[in-house]
């Protein structure tokens, strides 16, 4: 069936501006991996320079709260890629719902970090904000600190990306986002959250299961 | 091609009702007048206004940047520290260095020539992302507002390298906004890189094979993988430094048990490839410039095209060179060594081949290839020191040095700003549609040239007898340098100042240039001066070799 | 299989390698358990990269620029780590 997809400037056939788009996308995730990167290295050097105490650090972790969130990032990401098939397959509200059903569960993954500080907060273990502060070397204190940043700068991905997620759905709802036409707004947006969900797969070994 | 001289229609200057300003057929139907509101140049989406109005910003922090440098060079005048304090000296190299690189160098030919001319060069009619493109100029102005206002709030100190722990610790001044400043520019940046890396893969016209494509467009799609691969690093970096120093959050505090070094790796393993974005751009336009004045095509197209992604690649292996009597390890040391001379030969390549290309030619004595040859020279000795100092051994005395400060200046100054005055001398007919006198254009070349090697020369001299950066009180017996070199700053500094006239003055009363002024080849010469908004009429379809020069011209006989 | 079958199991796949991961935590130590922990995570990136983001329908090029980060963070990581790995030896 040929339909008529609006091709905008400056390109010439609507296969050429989806191509780009993707690409685009696709680079633009790479640039954050390399962002994400600066952070990797400094836990990676923490974890050189002293293994022990990071090691000790990394044991004191909530493992299992980490597990969980990263259950629920994975299937938050399963509902994305549901919901890009079923945005091809041109079924508009059913890949909303299930965009709104991945932004719920990073609502949930974001509750149970909030949680998670809350415990270390209490526990003297959260930087900044713990008063008294409980690190028991110094090392710990730098391993919390780069946890902290860390898992912070994520949470505020998924945020953008729950934003994201949210925005197309309801534009999806309110057909103001016409499939196919474009459709690679949802997949560019899923694309973007298919990457928070793979920095995490990372940062969850990285400091939680350093042993 | 058509050959060329063909002029159009000169302005009627005599016709008092033509708005006053003298138009040409094409400018009358130029991108240049296509909307005549602010409104239609500050939301344009055209990558050709687009281009000028990062032609506008840099220029002006140029300027700004250079005029730092001017507080430099007066202080340096004397040996004792009497123009500025110790504090303001400081923060006048620190802003010098922050201003030149993130505003001025490395937007310089990317942001104003590649965004005018890679659609051009490859038959598209804009950049893939037009939108982006109008968004990475109000992100690289959000950045540049940041730096004005730490300007006026006085400045930072911490050198535009920012090392821990002075920047994160001890630092006074406003380190955190002018960190700020620089995550933000970076987003300009990245955004630059990532439309031109979709641009050059999606929008070559049909027949535009990646054989055929100009080696201007090549450099530029190098930097840009540099761009989007090294800018983040960069921003993640500053972020962590801002941390630090903002919310006490201690990664690199030794306290912790962190590494103040490792700041120097996550910072230059952007700044390093940062000076390859500084560079191959001004390779591209050389690569232009030498075979348009030599009328031959590139001697070695894939060398050459190879090498600027061979210069981007190895160009990301060599970061530890800026720590060798940091603290880093003896052998990680030698293994960037090594790696810091592999570096050189891509770029030696790229000398060998504009000399191969220039030989037999019919060389055409215009400006652009003043500035060219300027290029070159300039940047075979900046190469050669750079060679110098990737040796280790060398490199324990003269780092720190001024000998430092002369090789990266040979580079950015002498290769880049060389390059980006040439870029400017021979696309200003195309993007104005109008020329300028030759006579001016070589003055000033000759003026640069002449200016540059007095400041900088005395600068390898200076650091190998041991003058230290970053310092302005320094051993009476140094004087006689630094006053030949604040001498040549101040013939440069006129040097610089004198295209704006010519060039500006052009604008209004130069002569119609015609779609090809110089008989060059490529697509961008083939459409009226200046270009009209959608460049081409119809989509060419690529059928010939680039720098495809007739063998011979009808004047040889 | 159809599409949805497909993703799903996918997606048990990776809850799988979850648990062998958080299990492996628990049994081993050093070099063995960040083997194991890494070589997981990459597993899992490999996945989520070629099924959930359809870099299989994708074109050669699309996969290099998905991946091409990745290679180049490693250059960060090891030319980094061999100085840090170097700096006790004297010499």
């Amino acid at each position: 069936m040929a339909d008529r997809v609006d091709v905008s400037e400056p390109f010439q056939a609507p296969a050429q501006q989806r191509e780009a788009a993707m690409m685009g996308m696709f680079v633009f995730l790479g640039t954050e991996i390399m962002l994400f990167g600066g952070i990797f290295t400094a836990i990676f050097v923490a974890r050189l320079l002293h293994t022990e105490q990071v090691v000790e650090a990394s044991k004191r972790m909530h493992v299992f709260i980490g597990g969980i969130n990263t259950a629920v990032l994975l299937t938050s990401s399963l509902a994305v890629a549901l919901a890009v098939h079923s945005a091809r397959a041109r079924k508009a509200r059913r890949s909303a719902a299930l965009l709104a059903g991945a932004a719920l569960l990073g609502l949930a993954f974001l509750g149970l970090k909030a949680f998670e500080y809350w415990e270390e907060y209490r526990d003297g273990l959260l930087p900044i904000f713990s008063d008294p502060p409980r690190f028991s070397t110094p090392a710990e204190h730098l391993f919390m600190n780069l946890y902290f940043l860390g898992t912070g700068l994520h949470a505020v991905h998924v945020t953008i990306g729950i934003v994201l997620l949210t925005g197309v759905a309801v534009r999806l709802v309110l057909n103001s986002l016409r499939l196919p036409d474009r459709t690679v707004v949802v997949e560019a947006s899923g694309l973007y959250w298919h990457l928070v969900d793979v920095i995490w797969v990372f940062l969850y070994p990285a400091l939680y299961l350093a042993r | 091609m058509t050959e060329t001289l063909a002029r159009e229609p000169g302005p009627d200057r005599t016709n008092l009702n033509d708005r006053g300003l003298s138009e040409t057929q094409s400018e009358r139907q130029s991108y240049l007048r296509a909307g005549h509101t602010l409104r239609s140049w500050l939301l344009t989406t055209d990558h050709k206004r687009i281009a000028i109005l990062y032609l506008i910003s840099v220029t002006l922090f140029f300027f700004i940047g250079g005029a730092a440098a001017a507080l430099i060079r007066l202080d340096l005048l004397t040996p004792q520290g009497d123009l500025l304090s110790n504090e303001g000296y400081n923060r006048a190299f620190t802003l010098h260095g922050v201003i030149m690189v993130w505003f001025f160098l490395i937007p310089s030919i990317p942001n104003t020539f590649g965004n005018f001319l890679i659609p051009l060069m490859i038959g598209a009619r804009d950049l893939a992302f037009p939108r982006l493109n109008l968004l990475s100029w109000y992100i690289y102005l959000l950045g540049g507002l940041f730096t004005l206002f730490v300007l006026i709030g006085g400045g930072v100190d911490t050198g535009w390298t920012f090392y821990t722990p002075l920047s994160s610790m001890f630092a006074n001044g406003h380190v955190v906004l002018v960190a700020a400043a620089v995550f933000i520019v970076g987003f300009s940046s990245i955004l630059t890189g990532l439309n031109f890396i979709v641009t050059v893969h999606k929008l070559r016209a049909p027949g535009m094979t990646w054989g055929r494509l100009r080696l201007f467009v090549w450099s530029h799609y190098a930097t840009s993988l540099i761009l989007v691969l090294a800018t983040p690093v960069l921003s993640i970096t500053l972020a962590l430094m801002a941390a630090e120093r903002l919310f006490g959050l201690g990664i690199f505090d030794p306290k912790l048990g962190g590494d103040p070094l490792l700041f120097q790796h996550l910072f230059w393993f952007y700044s390093h490839p940062a000076v390859y974005i500084m560079v191959l751009p001004a390779m591209g336009v050389v690569s232009e410039l030498v075979a348009a004045a030599a009328r031959k095509p590139v001697f070695g197209y894939w060398f050459v095209a190879g090498s600027s992604i061979a210069i981007a690649v190895i160009g990301f292996l060599v970061w530890g060179h800026h720590m060798f009597v940091a603290g880093q390890s003896m052998y990680a040391s030698a293994v960037f060594s090594f790696l810091s001379l592999a570096v050189a030969v891509p770029s030696a390549i790229k000398v060998y081949n504009w000399t191969a290309t220039l030989q037999k030619g019919q060389i055409a004595l215009d400006p652009p290839f003043f500035f060219a040859m300027s290029f070159i020279g300039l940047f075979v000795i900046g190469g050669l020191t750079g060679l110098i100092l990737s040796m280790l051994a060398i490199d324990v005395h003269v780092h720190d040095t001024y000998f430092v400060i002369a090789h990266f200046h040979y580079i950015m100054v002498g290769g880049t700003v060389s390059a980006y005055f040439g870029a400017l001398h021979f696309w200003w007919p195309k993007m104005v549609g109008r020329t300028y006198s030759f006579v001016w254009g070589r003055l000033s070349a000759i003026f640069i040239f002449f200016g540059f090697n007095l400041t900088f020369f005395p600068q390898f001299i200076l650091g190998y007898l041991g003058m230290p950066r970053r310092y302005h009180v320094y051993d009476p017996a140094f004087q006689v340098f630094h006053v030949l070199s604040s001498a040549g700053a101040s013939i440069l500094a006129i040097a610089y100042v004198m295209p704006f006239a010519y060039l500006l003055w052009s604008m209004r009363y130069g002569d119609a240039a015609g779609p090809n002024p110089w008989g060059a080849t490529g697509l961008e010469w083939t459409v009226p001066s200046p270009p009209p908004k959608h460049n081409f009429h119809t989509i060419p379809v690529v059928t010939e070799q680039p720098y495809n020069f007739p063998l011979e011209r009808k004047e040889d006989g | 299989m159809t599409a949805f079958r497909q993703l799903i199991f996918v997606w048990a796949i990776l809850q799988g390698l979850l648990l062998v991961t958080v299990a492996g935590s628990f049994l081993l130590s050093g070099f063995p358990s960040v083997a194991l922990s890494f070589g997981v995570a990459f597993a899992k990136a490999a996945l989520i990269f070629w099924f959930f983001m359809h870099l299989r329908e994708e074109s050669g090029l699309l996969r290099l620029a998905a991946i091409g980060a990745g290679a180049w963070l490693l250059i960060l990581l090891i030319l980094s780590g061999a100085d840090y790995a170097t700096r006790a030896m004297s010499g």
